[in-house]
């Protein structure tokens, strides 16, 4: 019976695969810079998803150690984007990612 | 049992993903984004990864959102975003059609490909109840040179953020100056318009607001 299948591999990593494109997608169709930075987490956790999954999968603690280091470069760089963004949008509060275009010559 | 709870939690997760990019007002996607961390320490919970479901809620729905918050209601860029404007043109047609490109050639992997079964090459796990020993064990001998690296990368995190967000004064002198050039240009653009219409690579540029 289907409700009492147990739930492969396949079907973690399938939520992990929708969870990224929806990051993708977000970060691709959203202007507000905050909100881009919300749907990079959501990448970085679909990794961590699969990560977790094939350690589960293949019976290896390795999978696990990995996702505790990207969960400390997400911290360190969730910290430094918004300083980033503080040190911006207090000048120009209406800022969205597509006036952010100093660099351009 | 175990596919009811991994249905909830994918459902949770999910749910709030499309929150976060869906939602117009920033502190919504922010609640969204704590409804899929927490959807995603349940999966994790399945997963028995108990440790790093501990750390998820903690560091990610603890720390990370509430920093989110701090920045949205520090700054005050609480207010509705109109999601109809397209400052480029097609570029939602072009970011959707990315995104399920993204999205079958990756749920093409998951399903037409094979998870090798290879030899674990650190150490098994050995159980629940030793979930956190088998991560130090790992942690503090295979990956001990990167777990040093890591408290570099954290330092010079801290130290940057207070860098950046600082508020400091006046002076031309300051070796850091992250958000003069910003006015300067934009002040520039919009003085005269001309200008923005004159570059060649645009009527991306052009069309903007």
């Amino acid at each position: 019976m289907m409700l009492f299948a147990t739930v492969g591999p396949e079907a973690y990593l399938g939520v992990s695969a929708i969870l990224f494109a929806i990051g993708v997608g977000g970060l691709l169709l959203r202007r507000n810079p905050i909100v881009m930075f919300m749907c990079i987490e959501l990448m970085l956790n679909a990794a961590n998803l699969a990560f977790i999954t094939f350690a589960h999968e293949l019976d290896d603690i390795g999978g696990q150690v990995s996702v505790f280091f990207v969960l400390v470069v997400a911290a360190a760089e969730v910290v430094v984007g918004l300083g980033i963004l503080v040190a911006i949008m207090r000048r120009r509060p209406d800022a969205t990612a597509d006036d952010l275009d100093v660099l351009k010559g | 049992m175990d596919n009811v709870i991994f249905a909830v939690g994918s459902l949770i997760v999910l749910a709030g993903a499309v929150g976060v990019v869906a939602t117009r007002s920033t502190v919504y996607a922010a609640m969204s984004l704590v409804g899929t961390l927490f959807g995603m320490a349940i999966l994790f919970l399945t997963l028995q990864a108990d440790f790093l479901a501990a750390v998820q809620v903690i560091v990610y729905a603890g720390a990370v959102v509430v920093l989110f918050l701090f920045v949205i209601m520090l700054v005050g860029i609480d207010r509705l975003e109109n999601l109809r404007t397209e400052p480029l043109v097609g570029q939602r047609w072009l970011g959707l059609g990315a995104a399920v490109i993204v999205a079958a050639g990756l749920l093409f992997a998951v399903l037409k490909g094979t998870i090798t079964g290879a030899e674990s090459s650190t150490a098994k796990p050995e159980g629940r109840s030793q979930n956190v020993i088998d991560i130090s064990k790992v942690l503090f001998t295979d990956y001990l040179f990167a777990f040093e690296i890591t408290s570099l990368l954290l330092v010079i995190g801290v130290v940057g953020a207070v860098a950046l967000a600082r508020r400091r004064p006046r002076s031309d002198s300051e070796l850091i100056d992250g958000d003069e050039p910003v006015v300067t240009f934009e002040r520039d653009t919009d003085d005269d318009p001309d200008d923005v219409a004159e570059n060649e690579s645009g009527e991306a540029i052009g069309e903007r607001r």
